[in-house]
């Protein structure tokens, strides 16, 4: 966040000062008054000047909002986007909808690649690089859960047949997914093998 | 479709104003073509042919149960 704080006789010449030095127009900023000025008394004693803080608006989230939105409608398909900023700058989109499979595809392949798009629609320009992270009727989080479910599952079947299991193709985040959960296992251990995009899991006894 | 593309496209390059498409459509496919300033090709394109993947992906998802197949070219 981009911010100055500035003082001056009234709250006018303040900020007008912070927004020079920002060298931003007034649309751009939010304004908070830190300390009014005061006249004191007759002009003379106890005068103080105003001092206030100017941030620069984020404007990517309204930015990614109107990109996704734009292509969510010439996909032709019914969706609203909730925007949540989190404290580390980065943006959560979450997509709701009824209909939405469309927007996440299949292993939400299609999700990864708006995701991709929407980041480098905004960050062209801007110096800092807030990630914009996309989901889609919580999707992301529920894959998650599934995928940590599966860890688990399969590993039992390694310990019980003696076998190793090798799991379908995923994307380096799922395959991470596999790996994490099962880290602090005992029995098993895992791997991953083959060449991107056909990567796999491996889960083999220790 | 064409449409989708564009929009995608324009918010990508610097130059939105060079974007240009043209679909060709026969019975079972669909050809959208998609031409940029030569200084944007990279930004459509990206390292390995990233970002034209990932258009690709979203326009093949938008085209959906159609039973044509639709392909971008850049060109």
């Amino acid at each position: 966040m981009r911010f100055v704080e500035a003082t001056g006789r009234t709250e006018e010449e303040a900020i007008q000062s912070a927004l020079d030095q920002l060298n931003v127009s007034r649309d751009d900023v939010d304004i908070e008054v830190l300390e009014p000025a005061s006249k004191g008394i007759l002009g003379l004693w106890g005068s103080k000047p105003a001092k206030v803080k100017v941030t620069v608006k984020d404007k990517k989230a309204d930015k990614a909002r109107e990109f996704l939105e734009g292509v969510i409608e010439r996909m032709k398909v019914d969706a609203s986007i909730v925007v949540e900023q989190r404290d580390d700058g980065d943006i959560i989109m979450n997509i709701e909808g009824v209909r939405i499979g469309r927007l996440i595809g299949h292993r939400g392949e299609t999700l990864d690649a708006l995701q991709y798009l929407v980041n480098l629609a905004c960050n062209r320009d801007g110096e800092e690089h807030s990630k914009i992270i996309l989901d889609a009727e919580n999707y992301r989080k529920k894959r998650e859960q599934a995928l940590v479910d599966l860890a688990f599952k399969m590993a039992d079947k390694v310990k019980r047949t003696r076998r190793r299991v090798i799991l379908e193709p995923m994307s380096s985040y799922e395959r991470r997914i596999l790996h994490t959960a099962l880290q602090d296992d005992p029995d098993v251990t895992t791997y991953s093998e083959g060449i991107e995009p056909r990567r796999k899991v491996v889960i083999t006894l220790k | 479709m064409g449409e989708l593309v564009r929009f995608i496209a324009q918010a990508l390059v610097n130059h939105p104003d060079q974007v240009m498409i043209t679909e060709k459509e026969d019975e079972d496919s669909v050809i959208i073509e998609l031409r940029v300033a030569p200084d944007d090709m990279g930004r459509i394109i990206g390292k390995q042919g990233h970002i034209a993947k990932a258009i690709r992906t979203v326009v093949r998802s938008a085209a959906g149960r159609q039973k044509k197949r639709v392909t971008v070219d850049i060109v």
